[in-house]
Parts: structure tokens; C-alpha cells; sequence
């Protein structure tokens, strides 16, 4: 197999096993045991661990130096990195200070709009899209070059990756623009929260149909729901989250007490079904403010152990 | 055309009450087609400042005239002397045009009485959308005449984010989500296949980010 990184995640990922994801949100503070802490919890039973970059615009420790913490501990971090707040010297400045901590995975996005945080008064930024980031990325892993042309020494060796929403409308140019993303230079996707399979499986079926799973690693996201309150909240409130009835009313079905137990029964029969689907690489287990339950999650999903990688196989 | 918002009366009586003599000039061109700063305007606020001083026991004239545009030299001839003569002008203008009054008279307060608020067009009479930011380097041969520079919160030129819904951008249910225009707009014209060519990085040195623009007709001047 022809590796481009020393990226953990890509060697699991191109080894053809199922890959594990999760993810640790920084703290509005500077206590690094927050991050270590939820480092430790999930080492074991994930590949690489997301870090997000202030998400819903809150303002939060930086994601790059969240995932210094994690290096350092031995885990594999993938840094978050929006467009929204810093342009393009300051994001190819990131992605070299990331780079020169071996940080080996990069999610390239655009960000929650300014007005979802703390600072809705704040101007923002948006001198590229999550899609020119992502060319950058690998303008500069590929051609050893800054956007203006001039040469890198030590490119920064990273494996790239994009998100992805099967679900938010237009319908019809969710494959398209994954098919884009692929173009400007997405080697993996984590997916949106599941909870409609139907709509994935349809979407799932277009990548399919245009080879697009061949070109890019698919890590399915899932989130469990911790109660029917969450769930209607994500229904109303979260953008681009698509919450099918179903799902309510399985909540609803149960005593309150129960409901906790009910959203992992769900979570955990949503990857068996996943795990059948063609073309989908992994798992992206976000589980938000409950981070104690992913060891649970991967065990019972039959996700553990996970695979043993040699760092420095290559 | 320049779309602009009258200030509260509250912040435009602040600026002008230390002074006794004010002249209210209003602009008889973009921002008098929205309804905030033409003539008709001026006089408006002008009698209200006129209650406001009454109220506060303050003496100080209010005078009122408008010419066509405050951004151009020859249509201020018949209020130069007015101007001149006056302790202070609250402009009714948009932004270029109390900057336009503030070089050209180099001792005269000169106070704005708008928020100028966007490039836009006249969807009704009296309702006005954004459609332009001026970037200095226009995209729309690209995204099927519609600006997600402009229109898009985000300004994403390879859009939609994953905030969409029903076709509504994610900041504000009322607001037409761009990239949502555009796609339907490509496929209405039978380009949707257009939609995956990825938009380069784009140069924003045309946009403010380059710095205050100039433009100079080749040719026209001496």
C-alpha cells in the first residue's frame, strides 16, 4: 500500500480495517487535564481522536494546542481547523506549527457562522472555503509550496480529511460536492450525525455509483443520544441534523430512566447496519458531554480491540 | 444603489446639540429612493431636532436643503454658502457623501445621519436586499448571477455549508440560503454539472483588503 503520511489513521484505514474515531472538545480554560483526561478515556479504543476548533463559534483553548497535549501522551489527534477565523497566513502558520509536532491528520472545514457563539459581534474571516483548505493542505504536503508559490522546507505530512452532510438540501448535490471535496483533496470524510440510514444508504448508493468510495475513506458519524430531551433538541435546533421520527419516538417509548440505555441500543444497531453498507471505512463516534460511554460503544459494537499499527511501518 | 438607515433620533441629537446653527442637507439620490435621506427627510428630521432642542432648552437653528448628490463637486454650487455659513452640517448622505462634505469643507463639522447599511436593489417599494459588496472582482459569470460573496453569510464561494435548511441559511430562517439560489439556478439554466469545478482561491487584494480603491478613466481626464 502506498502510504502518504505517517498518519496512524490512514495505515488503519488502508490496511482495510474499520476505523475509529472520536473526538475531545478543548475547555474554556487553560487546564490541559481536561484534554489528557479525555485523552486517556478514549486512547485505547479509538485510532485518532478529533480536536475541534472552537465549535459553534464558543470561544475555547485552541484546537492545535489540544492536540499538542494529546501528542505528546502518545494519541493519535486530528486537528479541526476552520476557515472562519484566520486567513490564509495565519491557517498555513497552523497547519506548519501542527506539522512540526507530527500532528498527521487534518480536518479542513469552513465553521459554525459567528452568530451561534460567544462572540456574535465579532467580525469573521473566511478568506478560503473548507474546500480551498483542503487544496491548500495538499498544495503543500504534495508540492512542497505555500500558496504564493515559494518552497516549504519540511512539508508538513498530513493526511487530509472533510466533512461531510448527506442530509442538509439540496439533495441532489450532496454527491456532487463530496465528489468536489475528492477533487480539492479529501482523502477521508467524517460524515454528519446518522439518524435517517434510508437517506444515507440513498446517498451512499450515488457515491457508489460514481466510484467515489474508491477515492476516499468514509467514516460514518454517529452520535448516541442521551435522552428524548437531546434528541428533539437536535430535531429543532442543530442545523443540518436530520432526526427521523423513528428515533423519537423510541425515546419516548421508554421510561426516562431508560432512555440513556435506549439511545446506545440505537447507536449500537445504526453501526451494525453501517458496517454492511459498501463503502463505508469506519466510524466517527462523537459523543457529546458523554465521552465516558465511546469505550462502552466501541466494545459492544465489536469494535475492540483495536488494530495494532507500528508507528513507523511504512 | 447605496442603501442607508436613518440613526436613532437619540445618537443624531447628540452629535448636533452643542452646536446653534445646523444646517440638514439631504441627498436626493440612492438613499432618498429608500426613504431616509432626501430632501423630504431632511426636513422631517429636521423638525423633529427642532422639538428635541425645544424640549432640552436649546437654541439652535435648523435649516434645511438638499441637493442631487453629495458625492460630486458641481452639485454643491447653490449650498456652498449655506454650508459655510453654518456652526455644523448633519448630512443625510450615505458614507461617501459626509466623507465627500468633510474634505471639501475643511473647518465644518460634518455628521452622518444614516447608517449606510449595502449595496442592494428595490425588491418593493420600501423593502431593499443586499446583492453586492463590491470585491473589485466580480464571480457571477461562475455561480448563475447570484453573489455568495454578497449573499452568503459565510461568503463560501465553493458552497452550500452543511447549515442549510430548506433552502434557508442557517444564521436566520428568513434568509435565502445562496448556494441554494445558485444550484437551483445552475440547474434552471442547465448547468448543474457546473456546480463541481472547484472556485480558486480567490484574490482578495480587489476587495478592502487591498486597501482603499481608486479608479481613473483612461483617457478622460487631462
Amino acid at each position: 500500500v502506498n502510504l502518504k503520511t505517517e498518519s496512524k489513521l490512514e495505515k488503519i484505514l488502508a490496511a482495510g480495517h474499520l476505523a475509529v474515531t472520536s473526538e475531545c472538545g478543548p475547555p474554556r480554560g487553560s487546564d490541559p487535564a481536561v484534554i489528557t483526561r479525555k485523552g486517556e478515556l478514549l486512547k485505547n479504543h479509538v485510532d485518532a481522536i478529533n480536536v475541534t476548533d472552537n465549535q459553534t463559534s464558543v470561544t475555547r483553548l485552541s484546537s492545535l494546542a489540544a492536540c499538542i497535549h494529546l501528542k505528546l501522551m502518545g494519541v493519535e489527534p486530528v486537528l479541526q481547523m476552520v476557515t472562519r477565523d484566520r486567513n490564509r497566513i495565519a491557517l498555513q502558520s497552523d497547519i506548519l506549527g501542527a506539522a512540526s509536532f507530527d500532528i498527521n491528520n487534518i480536518l479542513c472545514l469552513s465553521g459554525d457562522h459567528q452568530v451561534f457563539g460567544d462572540c456574535p459581534e465579532g467580525q469573521n474571516v473566511f478568506d478560503l472555503d473548507s474546500m480551498q483548505l483542503l487544496q491548500t493542505v495538499r498544495h503543500m504536503r504534495d508540492n512542497g509550496k505555500f500558496i504564493c508559490g515559494d518552497e516549504i522546507k519540511r512539508r508538513p505530512r498530513m493526511f487530509v480529511g472533510a466533512a461531510a452532510n448527506p442530509f442538509a438540501e439540496p439533495f441532489k448535490i450532496r454527491v456532487p460536492r463530496l465528489a468536489k471535496k475528492i477533487a480539492a483533496g479529501a482523502e477521508f470524510i467524517q460524515t454528519q450525525c446518522i439518524y435517517n440510514l434510508g437517506k444515507f444508504e440513498e446517498w451512499m448508493q450515488g457515491v457508489r455509483d460514481r466510484g467515489l468510495h474508491e477515492k476516499v475513506y468514509i467514516l460514518a458519524g454517529i452520535t448516541p443520544m442521551k435522552s428524548l430531551g437531546m434528541a428533539r433538541y437536535m430535531k429543532k435546533t442543530v442545523p443540518g441534523m436530520d432526526v427521523p421520527d423513528e428515533v423519537i419516538d423510541r425515546l419516548a417509548g421508554v421510561p426516562k430512566e431508560q432512555q440513556a440505555e435506549e439511545g446506545i441500543k440505537i447507536c449500537l444497531e445504526t453501526i451494525e447496519r453501517l458496517k454492511e453498507v459498501k463503502g463505508v471505512s469506519g466510524f466517527h463516534i462523537m459523543a457529546i458531554e458523554w465521552e465516558e460511554m465511546v469505550p462502552e460503544i466501541v466494545e459492544r459494537a465489536g469494535l475492540f480491540p483495536r488494530p495494532e499499527i507500528n508507528a513507523k511501518q511504512n | 444603489m447605496i442603501v442607508g438607515e436613518q440613526k436613532t433620533l437619540e445618537e443624531i441629537w447628540g452629535t448636533v446639540r452643542e452646536h446653534r446653527k445646523v444646517l440638514v442637507l439631504g441627498c436626493n439620490s440612492c438613499v432618498a429612493v429608500c426613504h431616509q435621506g432626501g430632501t423630504k427627510q431632511a426636513e422631517v428630521l429636521a423638525s423633529l431636532l427642532r422639538m428635541q432642542a425645544t424640549q432640552h432648552g436649546a437654541d439652535i437653528q435648523f435649516e434645511v436643503n438638499g441637493i442631487e448628490r453629495q458625492c460630486e463637486h458641481d452639485f454643491f454650487k447653490p449650498v456652498t454658502d449655506l454650508v459655510t455659513g453654518s456652526d455644523a452640517v448633519l448630512s443625510l448622505a450615505c458614507g461617501v457623501g459626509v466623507q465627500f462634505m468633510a474634505e471639501k469643507f475643511h473647518t465644518t463639522p460634518v455628521y452622518p445621519a444614516l447608517n449606510t447599511t449595502f449595496l442592494g436593489a428595490v425588491e418593493q417599494p420600501g423593502y431593499f436586499t443586499e446583492k453586492c459588496q463590491a470585491c473589485g472582482n466580480c464571480v457571477l459569470a461562475t455561480t448563475g448571477g447570484i453573489c455568495p460573496v454578497a449573499r452568503c453569510a459565510k461568503r463560501l464561494l465553493n458552497g452550500p455549508c452543511g447549515g442549510v435548511n430548506n433552502g434557508k441559511c442557517e444564521i436566520n430562517r428568513e434568509l435565502d440560503c445562496a448556494w441554494h439560489l445558485i444550484v437551483e439556478r445552475l440547474e434552471a439554466l442547465g448547468r448543474l454539472d457546473e456546480y463541481e469545478k472547484l472556485f480558486p482561491l480567490k484574490d482578495w487584494s480587489k476587495d478592502r483588503a487591498g486597501g482603499p480603491r481608486k479608479f481613473r478613466v483612461e483617457g478622460f481626464l487631462p
